[in-house]
């Protein structure tokens, strides 16, 4: 019987659950960013509450919110694998190696910018997942919905937090600035019509969703947002 | 850029053989004419070395015009020193300046151990050809030009891909000490041409497996090997060796 032999544990396998499983990730970016950006409308978070409440209860979005998890997991997973056996190919370092002479720093640093991001999502899914689904959130707003956004005011008073979010959004531009391209070359899709489209939107995509992000804590510590 | 000659400092990573501990050891060569090639200057030092009564520097080299690959020393942090598309043969002196110190190391990788100084054991490029870089068919004599027909960009993409001249660059230089840009072209040249067909995903699960076994680390898509390859070598081969072993797993009805 035939099957799919060494398909995933392969180099090329390996690489192919990166792309995929951080493609997942980059669609779940565009909801997530989307629904927080709500904020935005500025009425106290009346609007964004009821898409909060919406994405907490909904079977299926929750369905959803498992499959994100294990691919999460398996980005992760993999990722530190990979960073491992990388290593282990080459044993002996070089006493001089000018990497920015033929690659992009960000693009050498994915082990690195994934850690970083790592560490925040613990820190992050502390502050308001495990609040939104299992502590519960402590007040309502005048609509009678949860009020996950007061929690987020609260968080977002604490100038360390705020840094920390903010920089961690730079790692996730410059994660995703390598990512997002690489993703799709991962999948054999090079092509010279395709190809620049795809590394001009990757780009705008990378920078439009980490500034949108920083821009929330940022925007609730000055007050701008209230 | 100099035209003058040069007084130059070197430091050349001796190691007496695989097992050895290796190190860097300083040489200075002096009165460098700035029209030699790299390994030219190492001919003078070595000859240099050998009236002193030390033991010359290892180093491979063979056709000394850029097209047998076997040259491969690691300049300044990168292989085949600061040009691009040129081998180490092809870099003259006049890309340094008078005073400059170079550090030199072999190619490092895991898969390519060190034989001696300079000289690594690239024999696992060789393996992963003979696990299926060919075509199992009598070819018999040569055919009549044009007998069969392939489109111009089809075979001049084809050609791109076989000017690859094995010379380990693109591991050395991946921060992963990947072989993907190697395999892929080795794999692609074959895979654009109707000659190829028969076998083409077979050869590419096979490829593939034995660049995995010799222990080369993943690509993560850096492109830090077509921007130091001395040939060229494009990224696509790697896009396209990608969906050859896709095919061949998800596609194809056939296991290897």
């Amino acid at each position: 019987m035939a099957s799919f032999g060494n398909a995933f544990s392969s180099s090329i396998g390996k690489k192919l659950i990166m792309g995929i499983t951080g493609l997942f990730l980059i669609l779940f970016l565009i909801v997530h960013v989307f629904i927080n950006s709500l904020i935005f409308f500025n009425d106290g978070g009346q609007t964004f509450n009821q898409g909060a409440e919406f994405m907490a209860h909904n079977w299926i979005i929750r369905a959803g919110e498992i499959v994100l998890f294990v691919g999460l997991l398996a980005h992760i997973y993999q990722g530190l694998r990979l960073v491992f056996e990388n290593r282990a190919a080459r044993p002996v370092k070089y006493a001089a190696y000018n990497g920015s002479a033929n690659s992009k720093w960000y693009s050498r640093s994915m082990g690195l910018l994934g850690t970083l991001l790592l560490i925040f999502l613990i820190v992050h899914l502390s502050d308001f997942w495990v609040v939104s689904r299992f502590t519960g959130i402590p007040t309502e707003d005048a609509l009678g919905k949860e009020d996950l956004f007061a929690v987020m005011v609260d968080k977002f008073q604490n100038l360390g937090i705020v840094i920390l979010y903010v920089l961690a959004m730079v790692s996730l531009a410059y994660h995703l600035l390598h990512g997002f391209a690489s993703a799709f070359q991962t999948l054999g899709w090079n092509h010279k019509k395709y190809s620049p489209i795809i590394r001009a939107f990757g780009f705008w995509y990378s920078i439009i969703i980490s500034v949108l992000f920083a821009l929330m804590p940022v925007a609730i510590y000055t007050g701008i947002i209230k | 850029m100099s035209t003058e000659n040069m007084n130059l400092t070197l430091k050349v990573w001796r190691q007496t053989d695989n097992k050895a501990q290796g190190n860097l050891v300083d040489y200075k060569v002096s009165d460098v004419s700035p029209d030699m090639s790299f390994l030219e200057m190492f001919d003078v030092l070595n000859e240099d070395l050998i009236t002193k009564g030390d033991d010359p520097i290892v180093f491979d080299h063979d056709c000394r015009e850029g097209i047998c690959g076997a040259c491969s020393m690691y300049i300044n942090g990168r292989p085949h020193g600061p040009k691009e598309l040129v081998t180490t043969c092809q870099l003259h002196m006049r890309s340094f300046k008078d005073g400059d110190t170079i550090v030199v190391e072999p190619w490092r990788a895991k898969a390519f151990p060190v034989i001696k100084d300079l000289a690594v054991d690239r024999t696992a490029f060789d393996r992963i050809i003979a696990a299926g870089g060919f075509i199992s068919v009598n070819t018999g004599n040569a055919q009549d030009a044009n007998a069969i027909p392939i489109p111009k960009s089809q075979s001049d993409a084809a050609f791109e891909a076989a000017a690859c001249i094995a010379c380990g660059a693109c591991v050395a230089t991946c921060k992963n000490a990947s072989a993907m840009l190697f395999t892929s072209a080795k794999i692609s040249q074959l895979a654009l041409l109707p000659q190829g067909q028969p076998e083409r995903y077979r050869r590419a699960q096979s490829m593939v497996a034995q660049m995995d076994a010799e222990g080369f680390g993943n690509c993560t898509n850096t492109g830090a090997c077509e921007a130091e390859c001395p040939k060229g070598i494009s990224l696509e081969n790697i896009a396209r060796m990608n969906r050859d072993f896709y095919h061949a797993k998800f596609v194809s009805e056939e296991e290897v």
